[in-house]
Formats: C-alpha cells, sequence, structure tokens
C-alpha cells in the first residue's frame, strides 16, 4: 500500500496541475516575494487565463493560441485596473481589494446571467482539441509505474517548459537594473522614491508582470483538466499558491517549483493514503471523503501558520529578505 | 451519501483534480409548477443554492414552470424568492420558502411551494424595495457587530484578521452543538456560545498572536498565520459537523408579521432589536468607560497610549475578548436568520472587510456605519439585479470607495500612508 500512496502523490507532484500552482507562485514571488506586493488575488488573474482559452475556443470557436493570446491580455488588462486604485496604498489594502476583485470576477462569471458567455455554474468544456491535436508524443503508457498517457506526457512538458522559462525570465530579471529597482521598492519605498523612481510605475510592472504569469497558470490548468468551473477558482486557490511559495521559499528563484512539488506530494500522500486506509476499513467510519477533505485542508493552514511562525523564510530562503512589514 | 458525493466533488475541484473531475452523462434538473387557486403564476424567482452558494435561477412562465439545470447530483436548497410573488399571491406557509431537494445522478426533481392568496399592500415595486431595504439592515446590524471586533483589532494591533470570518462560523457552531445536539434552548446555548466564543477569542490572542507581536514578527507574517488560522477552523468546523446546513432547533419555523410593506419573522425583530442594542452598549462603553477609552487610545496612538500608563496588552486582550463574544453573538444572529454551514463565516469575510474599509478602517464607529451599508446595498441590489451577484455590488463598493477616498468615510487621511 505504501508504493501505491507513494507513486499516488509523485504523480500530482509532478503533474500539470502542479506545474499550473509552480506558474501561480512564481507570479507571486515576482509580487510579494521581489516587490512586497501583496496580492490576495491571484486566482483572479488565473481565472481570466483559464477562462480567456475556454470562452474563445468554446464560445467564439477561435483557435486555442488566439485563446491564450486573449487570457494573457485580459490579465494585463485586469492587473492595470487593479493597480491604479490600489498601489498607491498600503500593502493590506492591496490585499483585501484584489481578494475582492478575485471574488467579483468569480461571482460575475458563475451568474445565470453570463451563462451564454462563461456556462454559468456549468462551465465550459471541449476547448482543449486543438492543443491536444498538435502533440508530437506517439501513443502509449509512460514513465513505468506511473502509466501517464501521451497526452499527459504533453501537458506535462509543456507546462514544467513553462515552468522553467518563467523561472529563467525572472531569474535573469533579478539580476538586471530594472530587479534592483524593484526590489530596493520592496526594502524602502520611500528610498526608491528619493532616488528619483516613479515607485507607482515599477510596481504596475511588477503586477502587469506576475499577473501574466498568474494567467498563464490558468491557461495551463484550462487545458489540463480540460473543463472550467467558476467555483475552481475560490480565493483558497490563492492561500495555496502563498502556501507553495512560503513553502519553497520566498524571494528565491527555486522556491516556486521546489515548493510546488513538495505541496503536492504531501497533500495528495495525504489524500491518497486516507482514502486508501478508509477503503481498507482502517479509520472510524465517520471518515468518509468529505473528513478526508477536511482533514488536508485543515493539515494546509496548520502547515501555513506553522512554517510563517518557524520558519518564514522557507527551504530555500533567506530570513533577511522576508523581513517584510506594512509601513 | 450526497454530503459525500459533494465534498468528493469540491475535494476534486479545489484541492486536487488528482484525477479529471468525472462528468455524469446526463443533466440533472430541479423543477416545479406554481400556481394559486389553479391559476399559473409566472414571473416568480426560484433560486437554487448548494452550500449557500447559487448556482441557478429559475423564472415561472406563463404556465408556472420553472426549472433549473444543476451541476451534479447533490442535495440543494431550493428557495422562492418571496419578493417577486405578484401581489395577491404568498405562501401557503410563510416559513416554507426554502426547501432542501435531494437530486439522483441524471434525475429530474420536483420543488413544490404552496401557494394562496393575499391582500395586496402598496406597489410591488415599493414594497420590494421596503422589504429589501429592512433585510439589508438587518444583514447590515449584523455584519456591524463582526466587523467592530475586526476593526479593533486592527486598530490596535495592526493585524488584519483573516480568521475573523471563521470566529463567525466557529460561535455559530457552537451555539449549534450546544442547541440541537445537546439539546439546550437557543437561548442558554447563545448565552455559552458567547462566553465561549470570548474565551476562544481571547486564547488565540494569547496563543498565537502575543508570542508573535513580543516576537517582533512582521504584520505581514501575522495576516499569513492568521490565514492558516481561518483555515483549520474553518476545517475543523467541516470535519466536525459536515458541510450542509443546518437550522438552529428553535425559532427556524415562525409566522411573518406583516407591518405595511414589510414582513418579519418575530426572530428577525428580536435579532435586530438586540443588534441595535449590542452595538449602543458598545458605543456606550467606548466613550464612557475607562476601558473604552484605553481601546480608542491605543486604536489612536500606540506608544502615546503605552506611555501615558496604559498597559496595552491589557487592552488588546480586551480587545480580542469583546471581539469574540461580538462576532459569536453575530455568528448565532445569523444562524438564526439563515442557517449555519462551515462557510457562513468566510462569506461574511469580505463583507466585513468591505464595511471597514468604506467606513474607515480601525474605526469602531466607521465599521457600524460602512456595514449598514454594505447591507443595505447588496439585498437592495437584488430588487433590480440577479441575487446570485448580490455580493459583487457591496465588493464594488469597497474597491469605488478606495479609489476616491482610501481612508474610508469616517476615517483620517494618515492611516493609509
Amino acid at each position: 500500500m505504501g508504493t501505491i500512496i507513494f507513486f499516488d502523490a509523485v504523480r500530482t507532484a509532478i503533474g500539470p496541475t502542479a506545474a499550473a500552482y509552480a506558474l501561480l507562485a512564481i507570479g507571486l514571488n515576482m509580487h510579494f516575494g521581489y516587490t512586497g506586493l501583496l496580492n490576495f488575488g491571484q486566482v483572479g488573474f488565473m481565472l481570466v487565463g483559464a477562462y480567456g482559452v475556454a470562452i474563445s475556443v468554446a464560445t467564439f470557436g477561435a483557435s486555442i493560441w488566439v485563446g491564450m493570446v486573449v487570457g494573457v491580455l485580459a490579465a494585463v488588462l485586469l492587473a492595470l485596473i487593479l493597480g491604479v486604485p490600489t498601489l498607491r496604498l498600503r500593502a493590506d489594502y492591496l490585499a483585501i481589494t484584489t481578494i475582492a476583485a478575485a471574488e467579483i470576477l468569480r461571482l460575475i462569471t458563475r451568474n445565470t446571467g453570463s451563462e451564454p458567455v462563461t456556462g454559468g455554474v456549468f462551465g465550459l468544456r471541449q476547448y482543449a482539441g486543438g492543443f491536444y491535436d498538435v502533440n508530437p508524443i506517439p501513443p502509449g503508457s509512460y514513465l513505468g509505474p506511473l502509466g501517464l498517457s501521451e497526452g499527459r506526457v504533453w501537458i506535462m512538458a509543456v507546462s514544467w517548459g513553462l515552468v522553467a522559462l518563467f523561472t529563467l525570465l525572472l531569474w535573469s530579471l533579478m539580476r538586471s537594473p530594472w530587479g534592483r529597482i524593484i526590489k530596493s521598492i520592496r526594502e524602502d519605498e520611500d528610498a526608491a522614491r528619493s532616488l528619483g523612481k516613479n515607485v507607482f510605475y515599477y510596481k504596475m510592472q511588477s503586477l502587469v508582470l506576475g499577473g501574466v504569469i498568474g494567467a498563464i497558470g490558468g491557461a495551463v490548468f484550462a487545458l489540463a483538466l480540460q473543463t472550467v468551473q467558476p467555483d475552481t477558482f475560490l480565493p483558497q486557490v490563492t492561500f495555496f499558491a502563498f502556501a507553495i511559495l512560503i513553502l519553497g521559499g520566498t524571494a528565491t528563484w527555486i522556491g516556486p517549483i521546489v515548493g510546488a512539488f513538495l505541496f503536492w506530494f504531501i497533500i495528495a500522500g495525504m489524500q491518497s493514503g486516507l482514502r486508501r486506509f478508509s477503503d481498507a476499513g482502517m479509520l472510524p467510519d465517520f471518515f468518509g471523503s468529505q473528513a478526508i477533505g477536511a482533514v488536508t485542508l485543515t493539515f494546509v493552514g496548520l502547515l501555513l501558520m506553522l512554517l510563517m511562525i518557524f520558519r518564514p523564510q522557507g527551504m530555500f530562503g533567506n530570513k533577511q529578505e522576508m523581513q517584510l512589514d506594512v509601513k | 451519501m450526497a454530503a459525500v458525493t459533494r465534498v468528493a466533488l469540491l475535494v476534486l475541484l479545489v484541492v486536487g483534480a488528482i484525477a479529471a473531475p468525472a462528468f455524469a452523462q446526463d443533466s440533472e434538473v430541479i423543477r416545479g409548477q406554481l400556481s394559486a387557486d389553479d391559476e399559473p403564476v409566472s414571473g416568480v424567482e426560484i433560486d437554487v443554492s448548494l452550500n449557500g452558494e447559487s448556482v441557478g435561477t429559475g423564472v415561472s412562465d406563463e404556465d408556472g414552470e420553472w426549472s433549473v439545470e444543476l451541476p451534479g447530483p447533490d442535495t440543494y436548497d431550493v428557495t422562492i424568492n418571496v419578493d417577486t410573488l405578484p401581489g395577491g399571491v404568498e405562501l401557503r406557509n410563510p416559513e416554507r420558502t426554502t426547501l432542501e431537494i435531494r437530486v439522483g445522478q441524471g434525475a429530474t426533481a420536483t420543488a413544490l411551494f404552496a401557494l394562496g392568496e393575499r391582500e395586496e399592500v402598496g406597489s410591488i415595486l415599493f414594497q420590494r424595495i421596503s422589504q429589501n431595504l429592512i433585510n439589508g439592515i438587518k444583514f447590515g446590524l449584523i455584519i456591524a457587530m463582526t466587523a467592530i471586533g475586526l476593526s479593533l483589532i486592527f486598530g490596535t494591533t495592526g493585524l488584519i484578521n483573516f480568521a475573523h470570518g471563521d470566529l463567525v462560523s466557529a460561535g455559530a457552531f457552537i451555539a449549534f452543538f450546544i442547541n440541537a445536539v445537546l439539546g439546550v434552548h437557543l437561548i442558554i446555548a447563545a448565552v455559552i456560545a458567547v462566553i465561549v466564543g470570548a474565551g476562544l477569542s481571547a486564547g488565540i490572542d494569547r496563543g498565537i498572536f502575543r508570542p508573535l507581536r513580543q516576537r517582533k514578527v512582521g504584520l505581514i507574517s501575522m495576516l499569513v498565520v492568521s490565514i492558516g488560522l481561518a483555515f483549520v477552523i474553518r476545517h475543523i468546523i467541516l470535519f466536525q459537523f459536515g458541510g450542509s446546513r443546518r437550522p438552529y432547533r428553535d425559532y427556524a419555523l415562525q409566522t411573518g408579521i406583516q407591518m405595511g410593506p414589510i414582513r418579519l419573522a418575530p426572530a428577525e425583530i428580536w435579532v435586530m432589536g438586540l443588534s441595535v442594542l449590542i452595538l449602543v452598549l458598545v458605543a456606550l462603553m467606548l466613550t464612557k468607560t475607562r476601558l473604552g477609552k484605553g481601546m480608542r487610545a491605543v486604536a489612536d496612538n500606540r506608544d502615546l497610549a503605552e506611555s501615558s500608563g496604559i498597559n496595552v496588552e491589557r487592552v488588546i486582550l480586551s480587545v480580542w475578548i469583546m471581539g469574540g463574544a461580538l462576532t459569536t453573538a453575530g455568528g448565532v444572529f445569523l444562524g438564526m436568520i439563515e442557517s449555519v454551514d462551515y462557510l457562513m463565516g468566510f462569506r461574511l469575510l469580505l463583507l466585513m472587510f468591505a464595511g471597514v474599509i468604506l467606513g474607515g478602517l480601525g474605526t469602531a464607529y466607521g465599521a457600524l456605519l460602512g456595514s449598514l451599508l454594505v447591507g443595505i446595498v447588496s439585498e437592495v441590489s437584488t430588487v433590480w439585479f440577479s441575487s446570485q451577484i448580490k455580493e459583487v455590488w457591496a465588493l464594488g463598493v469597497l474597491i469605488i470607495i478606495l479609489l476616491v477616498r482610501p481612508q474610508g468615510l469616517l476615517g483620517r487621511k494618515e492611516r493609509i500612508g
């Protein structure tokens, strides 16, 4: 049983969902880790990325590549709309506004009135065909005991490829003069301003870039699941991404990748383990799937609390870089 | 088990996508026909919700028929919007506005509402606006009770407590446990719950946030800790009580009293009256007593208060205790006028944020004013717009106020720095 649980955990941890979360966390790393922007609405960017693809293809019949461009443009627009009123405010105000904006997007998407476009609570399906049609991987079963289909390997290759691409982009950006200004804003906004830097302008660029990366994470998510439903995009998704970022190490290039892998390894391992123990009758009767979900999420909460209290720099972070505070 | 299926679905969608969610081939539908005295009743809104969130709204056609497609087999709450009933028609049993309907795989379930005649009072639009206005005030008073704690905790410690919403659910469920499980009358259960809630809140400050303050942990780190705490509280409730909506044992079935254009159940009138009384007492406490003045002084300027000889830590603890008590009372009231479910507090949290920012973060009166406005805006919007997006208007107001007056209606400019 141990091996089965282990393979369940590995399958999820290297899967496209984990990659999508890694992309969300990379975007948050840009916002929170490097710039000090407390974006609690990353799931909103994810939503526009996912629905950008789904609506373009399923509702308007465009090609999937057009859909991705639409998703990215929508994320840019969302970042601009969000940034103008809030980037001049303190970090905690930004947090509340972004979480509110993400909820507004979700509620409007699931509203009955939006059904002709977004599919309402039923969501949208049958838009991902164009992506799987160009799959170059021959049919078969891959990676031995994991038994992955060719479609799964294809989406995994693309999603982790995107993770690598954006990790590299951020890594090089943070070594550029632009990155140094961004980090100086995190350290001391007033000092950056007194050196003649337009802080608002740089924060906006950071918000747009991180949001676009989050939207691409959303598009990957939509392609991997091949269905989008508004209630996938609950506020807690953002908090999962935060847990991933903090687990791996905020303001490090490797943090989001290691964090996403570990987070999903632990979560999927726990769920698989509890489910299998429950099926084998080794747990009390009340341990249905509801209880398993509840236990797992309680654990996520505890993880977030304990990490933040005892090891805020995560696995690879530098404690000095986590001395964030609202000023 | 329907509850298990639902959470299995939730777990699939939210936590994992460990496997792609399997979708039923056949779609599930809830339908019904509305008629009063053998005449079909058209234009009535019927809302179907799952876990407190609407999944669809149906409107009855000329034949009085309506139907709502569902995302999957589950147990749904079907609510008739009594404000959309035409003049002269009302529910035979005014309490049965919400029916719990279980829908199996690929099944079509029927929800029946028995309608009868009623004397018409004034114009329908006027009646709907009045009813929604009073509902908004009722809801706003509850938001205010819970938001004052949030605002005062922010004012005295700088912490935006994301676990505050889940303290509302915790309070409501403590009362639910004592009332529905142990069988104690709701009034006694509520009093015990308020005491336990105050203690829980004090424990959270003493056990978690005070040590963090003493270690000089940054406010953003504490905020993330509060998110973790919110997750823990919310899912312990889910683990213990499950995900369905439940009513309290007492005052759940009452006949509404018609007062001019509005109709309220006696319990709702009591909830409103008690909320006003509690809020007035809090206001008096803040302005007249030594402790209340201390709270306002610490919220105003912590260092100055400390150097004037105020025991800041004691004041902060009192704020947590008072906040916990108010939040629990708010949760019990919300449970009385609606029902209790493990997400009730989180849904309220964003509205509390909207309320306190609208009024001015860190001010007690601002929280009161802002919350009332948020409650009224979201309820009155349903006269013209879908009730599925009623929170959108409140959250939209939040974003607009940040654009034009970020310090809030009663806040001072320096606070947002």
